[in-house]
């Protein structure tokens, strides 16, 4: 693929223009780094719609607008699930009911507040599994951009390495947290100016969104689906034979849009440390249900394009561009920056490739702060050496974020020497937050659970997925890694369908486990202990400042009623 | 708060789009347009950048302004 992109003066003029303002808000915020808050939690001053941005930018990484793209194309409009179903109901609740635990407890990090409510172990469990989490995936942010920056430009994969890493150590050592949420929001703008152009140009050659979806009913005859199959959310869900996506609607309303994006959204410290950085409980509220507006709109720009690089190319010769290899397989994996290649000239295609450059770097910076906030407040300050100076644990911040960037360099070396790293952390990713949002559900919604139950109940819950995950396969010839490693008691119709069971059946588990050993282990705090924390034991907040159509429960409705809209539209 | 991010957003979008909109001046009817069908992609999106970053620019002004009669 390489030479296809012909990049002139002017791009990498663009991307030097936004490299330097990148660095310059770094070393402009500097001079506000007084204390270890400060540094790792933004001073909590931030307003909602900047956290808001930055809640969903942080997310919109390479999985996202790669990955997206690519599932657009492999399996049409039903990608939309991830937003319509999985993250905007996700992110309501945790705006709506979860937050007030979060910021009223004054915990500074989702295992804190696992200490606060549960016990150590818990806290200790979930910090060190994430702390390790945030490390590879942002290593493999770093690796996938490596990789695109080789590939397209020609790039020595290493420089490409050690520039990304650089510019994010810079401007994370240098702003902490707030450089790193300001260069979110920037990425969020960014990524719109690239994409539109890229999106306007697409719909016009393909004749507007009627003639993207006449194109689709040959892609999807031509597979063995009914023709309108890459344009309906919903019509072929009834059984999983009958959508390209392999999933039925129970596996995808449970699975995705119960357990995975709510324990993704709600408790995984990333993103819930973006609305915990904001100035006001109120502004804390309000972030996931702001970043759920432009969020649900998301799938123009980064499913579209895919949908359209399918449509245009499946007959081969109509577009002048191709998403076959030379051996003639379908690679949906490079859509996007075909796309981009094809359609922007030098000028717009410097702001494309620098917006891909941005999510990219966002995406690593974003691991970065969350794994020195989990290192310096809930590993080093909680066993390694307590009681020490603010100016100590800011030094230490300060350290963790070098430390941190550079052993993530060594995990993109990693996942260059080895095949499968990717689907490996999504599994360990699977195993870990599926379980984790049944013991926030419960923590926060029951007073009775109990420190010793939850952490039973997460590790059981953790251990099932793997043993669900050791008995099932997507299909009978997938290889070790996706499964069947135990012994075979069954195969699902695709990865999508095998990964929505593993993570309902680790939510039962931990669930049910946490329950029954509830009433085992009796709980080992006092309701006093317990305000704040517990939905039944902390006063309702009453905001009296804010107007009504500002107030979250009215924000959280209108979100969920333009998402039933958007599914109804097309189902 | 101690910056004010729309200062900055508005900073670059406005350079962006002067730099962009001033190479598809330049650039005007050359081949390179042949993969935008014949769109001047260049110079539609330049001139949207710099109403975005003006309008960015001009929200951040008056913020200040307003924080400074208090």
């Amino acid at each position: 693929m390489h030479g296809q992109i012909n990049v002139g003066a002017i791009d990498y003029s663009i991307m030097v223009i936004y490299i330097l303002f990148v660095l310059g808000i770094g070393f402009f915020l500097k001079r506000y780094m007084k204390s270890s808050k400060d540094f790792l939690e933004s001073g909590r001053s931030i307003p909602a719609w900047i956290t808001g941005l930055a809640f969903i930018s942080t997310n919109l990484g390479a999985l996202e607008v790669m990955g997206m793209g690519a599932s657009g194309a492999k399996y049409g409009i039903a990608t939309c699930h991830f937003y319509w179903v999985g993250a905007i109901p996700a992110m309501v609740f945790l705006g709506v009911f979860m937050m007030p635990f979060y910021y009223g407890s004054k915990a500074r990090s989702v295992p804190e507040y696992l200490k606060l409510r549960f016990n150590e172990k818990t806290r200790g469990f979930n910090a060190i599994s994430f702390a390790v989490m945030t490390i590879f995936a942002s290593g493999i942010s770093m690796y996938a951009m490596a990789k695109l920056m080789q590939i397209l430009l020609g790039w020595d994969f290493n420089f490409s390495i050690l520039m990304s890493a650089i510019i994010v150590l810079a401007y994370t050592f240098l702003g902490g947290l707030t450089s790193a949420i300001y260069n979110e929001v920037l990425q969020f703008f960014l990524i719109i100016a690239g994409f539109v152009p890229l999106v306007f140009l697409g719909l016009k050659d393909a004749g507007g969104w009627t003639g993207v979806q006449e194109r689709l009913h040959a892609v999807a005859t031509a597979q063995g689906f009914a023709p309108n199959a890459w344009t309906k959310s919903w019509t072929y869900m009834g059984s999983a034979h009958t959508n390209p996506m392999g999933v039925e609607w129970f596996g995808l309303i449970f699975g995705l849009g119960f357990v995975l994006s709510f324990g993704y959204w709600c408790t995984n410290f990333l993103v819930v440390q973006r609305a915990m950085a904001a100035n006001s409980m109120s502004a804390a509220r309000r972030t996931p249900l702001i970043g759920a507006i432009p969020k649900m709109f998301m799938p123009i720009l980064v499913i579209l394009p895919g949908m359209i690089a399918v449509a245009l190319t499946y007959q081969s010769g109509v577009s002048g561009f191709t998403l076959k290899e030379a051996d003639g397989v379908i690679n949906y994996n490079n859509t996007i920056p075909l796309m981009l290649g094809h359609y922007l000239p030098s000028g717009v295609l410097g702001l494309g490739l620098t917006a891909l450059m941005a999510s990219f770097m966002s995406g690593m910076a974003g691991n970065v702060t969350a794994f020195n906030t989990v290192w310096t407040y809930d590993i080093y300050q909680s066993y390694i050496k307590p009681g020490q100076s603010d100016k100590h644990y800011l030094r230490m911040g300060q350290i963790a974020t070098v430390f941190g960037t550079v052993v993530s360099m060594g995990a993109a070396y990693v996942a260059a020497s080895f095949n499968n790293i990717m689907d490996f952390l999504q599994l360990i990713f699977a195993f870990v937050n599926a379980p984790l949002f049944a013991t926030f559900l419960l923590g926060m919604f029951w007073k009775k659970a109990s420190g010793n139950a939850a952490f039973i109940g997460l590790l059981s819950g953790t251990l099932g997925a793997a043993v669900h995950h050791g008995l099932t396969k997507p299909g009978l010839d997938a290889p070790m890694i996706k499964g069947g490693w135990l012994s075979l008691i069954h195969t699902y119709p695709s990865e999508m369908a095998q990964n929505f069971w593993t993570a309902t059946f680790a939510f039962s588990i931990c669930f049910i486990v946490t329950v029954l050993f509830s009433f085992i282990h009796k709980a080992n705090k006092t309701d006093e202990e317990l305000k704040g924390l517990v939905y039944s034991l902390t006063p309702k907040i009453k905001e009296t400042n804010v107007p009504w159509y500002s107030q979250p429960a009215t924000l959280g409705i209108i979100v969920c009623a333009a998402a039933v809209v958007l599914n109804l539209f097309f189902w | 708060m101690q910056l004010d991010i729309r200062l900055p957003i508005g900073l670059l979008f406005s350079i962006l789009g002067v730099v962009i909109t001033v190479f598809g001046f330049i650039t005007k009817g050359s081949d390179i347009y042949k993969s935008s069908l014949n769109i001047n992609i260049n110079l539609w999106t330049g001139i949207c950048l710099i109403v975005f970053g003006g309008f960015m620019l001009i929200m951040a002004m008056k913020a200040q302004a307003k924080n400074k009669t208090k």
